[in-house]
């Protein structure tokens, strides 16, 4: 194909995008929406798969706190018998005083308040390092048998709660997004059969000439390609501002601590541009082609 | 140069368009295409063209067997054959040089060769002081002269024209007579549908007649034959 012929391609796809602009613009949106509820679902689901990773990360442990009064012979034992679980990797044990200064450090300048207590309350304390964290439920069923035990305390209940709702949402999500861009797409090819329409008697007169099918078929599939990546780009601006607005409204309103969950802008960006540009494209070539198997015998 | 062997089409609804047809047609002839409304003539067109397939026989055009024509192979085919309506088919938002030019465009010609051959084809048509017009600024037989311009520019060894004169008053119509005798003359082979009886009767070529789907008449130097 000659580089005057892409020209010229292109120029009609602009001219036919321009004619009827009403129709261009809804589909430039509708392309637009399904996009950025796209991403709204990506920015979701890997901010949520995110912050479960990090919470493995730092949960990889479970604690079992141990009943009172019991003998520091008693403590050991306990500690033997939870060595024995399988995937139990070490254990270290936390006596009731280090707890209470653990307790002051994390506190902070507010420690000071903890030496009002006439009692340390807290109790002693096992944490235990797994193998893996995929066997803390079995690792916690073990802990149950062991006497002298008061509560287990473990994340998994958490990080699963965390993975359960990032699947949800994807999976509604892209169900939902399906369902929008096949509106999209319609639209689309709506607005190829009215540049169709408007072309009739040029194409009439193509056809008779000799112009070749795809001659005749590429000014309006890169119409189509054209009105996806406007709705894409408009979707990678929304997504990228509404993404750096919240991000930092998170950061300030919260602290700088909570922001660390979140998956860095450009990241982010990362995934969703080439994912936009493709979807945007592609549903717009796809759009153009059903209107034209459909409107254009040639 | 077209040659038609025992074309017979059926049209899915079971109408008889075209029983039997056999005649051939030689490289620079000039012939008429006649008979009363219904009897086959545009079906005998569109096959020529490849707009319908035949149900039964072969058709030669050039040298070649266009009875089975790829769908991709089809515009070349029509490269070779140019056209002519009744009803002109030039595109009101470009000027004449424009409507011609385009003809040329878009079968990826250079922007050379188009500059040199449409003023080149504008003179012989005779509307070379008409090129920065746009159709409606045009009369009749001038819009149809643009369109037999269209129709030649690509250099086609063969010009069909479906009833060039029917919307032309009988003078006018003499005048694209002329164009089309003088495109005949350079080699084109000239096949042209009417119902110009005066013309016929007038031009003393070959007619070939079609009734009810079957060529009942092929007269070398033939008059119309129908009282209409």
């Amino acid at each position: 194909m000659k580089i005057r012929t892409v020209r010229y391609m292109f120029n009609q796809g602009f001219t036919g995008l321009w004619r009827n602009k009403n129709m261009s613009l809804a589909s430039i949106s509708s392309v637009a929406a399904s996009l950025m509820i796209l991403g709204l679902i990506i920015t979701l689901v890997l901010n949520i798969n995110n912050v479960a990773d990090l919470a493995q990360m730092q949960f990889d442990t479970i604690q079992v706190f141990l009943e009172e009064d019991i003998s520091q012979q008693k403590i050991s034992e306990i500690g033997n018998s939870i060595l024995k679980i399988n995937d139990v990797n070490r254990i270290e044990y936390e006596s009731k005083e280090q707890a209470l200064l653990n307790m002051k450090e994390s506190w902070g300048e507010q420690g000071y308040l903890l030496d009002t207590l006439e009692e340390n309350y807290l109790p002693n304390s096992y944490i235990i390092y797994l193998n893996s964290i995929d066997r803390a439920e079995f690792v916690v069923g073990e802990l149950a048998t062991i006497d002298g035990i008061d509560m287990i305390k473990y994340h998994q209940e958490i990080i699963d709660t965390l993975l359960g709702i990032a699947s949800f949402i994807k999976t509604v999500g892209l169900a939902l997004i399906l369902v929008l861009i096949l509106i999209a797409m319609f639209i689309i090819s709506n607005t190829i059969r009215l540049a169709l329409n408007a072309r009739r008697q040029e194409i009439n007169i193509m056809k008779y000439v000799g112009a070749t099918n795809w001659f005749i078929r590429w000014p309006f599939i890169l119409e189509g390609i054209i009105l996806g990546l406007l709705g894409a780009i408009i979707a990678l601006l929304i997504t990228y501002y509404g993404y750096n607005y919240a991000y930092s409204a998170i950061s300030n309103q919260f602290t700088v601590v909570f922001s660390a969950y979140l998956i860095p802008i450009g990241q982010m960006m990362n995934t969703t541009i080439i994912m936009f540009i493709v979807i945007g494209s592609g549903v717009g070539a796809l759009g153009s082609i059903v209107s034209l198997r459909k409107h254009l015998r040639v | 140069m077209i040659e038609m062997k025992n074309i017979s089409k059926v049209y899915p609804k079971g109408i008889q368009a075209l029983t039997n047809i056999n005649f051939k047609i030689e490289k620079g002839d000039f012939v008429f295409l006649v008979g009363p409304s219904g009897a086959g003539k545009s079906t005998f067109l569109k096959i020529l063209l490849k707009e319908e397939e035949p149900t039964e026989g072969t058709i030669y055009v050039g040298e070649q067997n266009i009875t089975k024509l790829s769908t991709r192979k089809i515009p070349y085919l029509r490269r070779t054959i140019g056209v002519v309506f009744q009803d002109f088919r030039l595109l009101p938002n470009k000027t004449v040089y424009e409507n011609v030019a385009f003809a040329m465009q878009i079968i990826e010609a250079s922007s050379k060769e188009i500059r040199r051959q449409v003023p080149m084809i504008l003179g012989m048509v005779g509307l070379s002081d008409r090129a920065a017009q746009y159709p409606h600024q045009l009369s009749g037989g001038e819009k149809q002269r643009v369109s037999i311009a269209r129709a030649i520019v690509n250099n086609p060894s063969i010009l069909i024209a479906d009833e060039p004169t029917g919307n032309l008053d009988p003078e006018t119509a003499w005048e694209i007579m002329k164009v089309l005798r003088q495109i005949n003359r350079r080699g084109t082979t000239v096949l042209m549908a009417t119902h110009a009886k005066d013309i016929v009767d007038m031009m003393q070529q070959r007619v070939i007649a079609l009734e009810k789907g079957r060529v009942v008449r092929d007269q070398q130097r033939g008059a119309y034959g129908y009282e209409d």
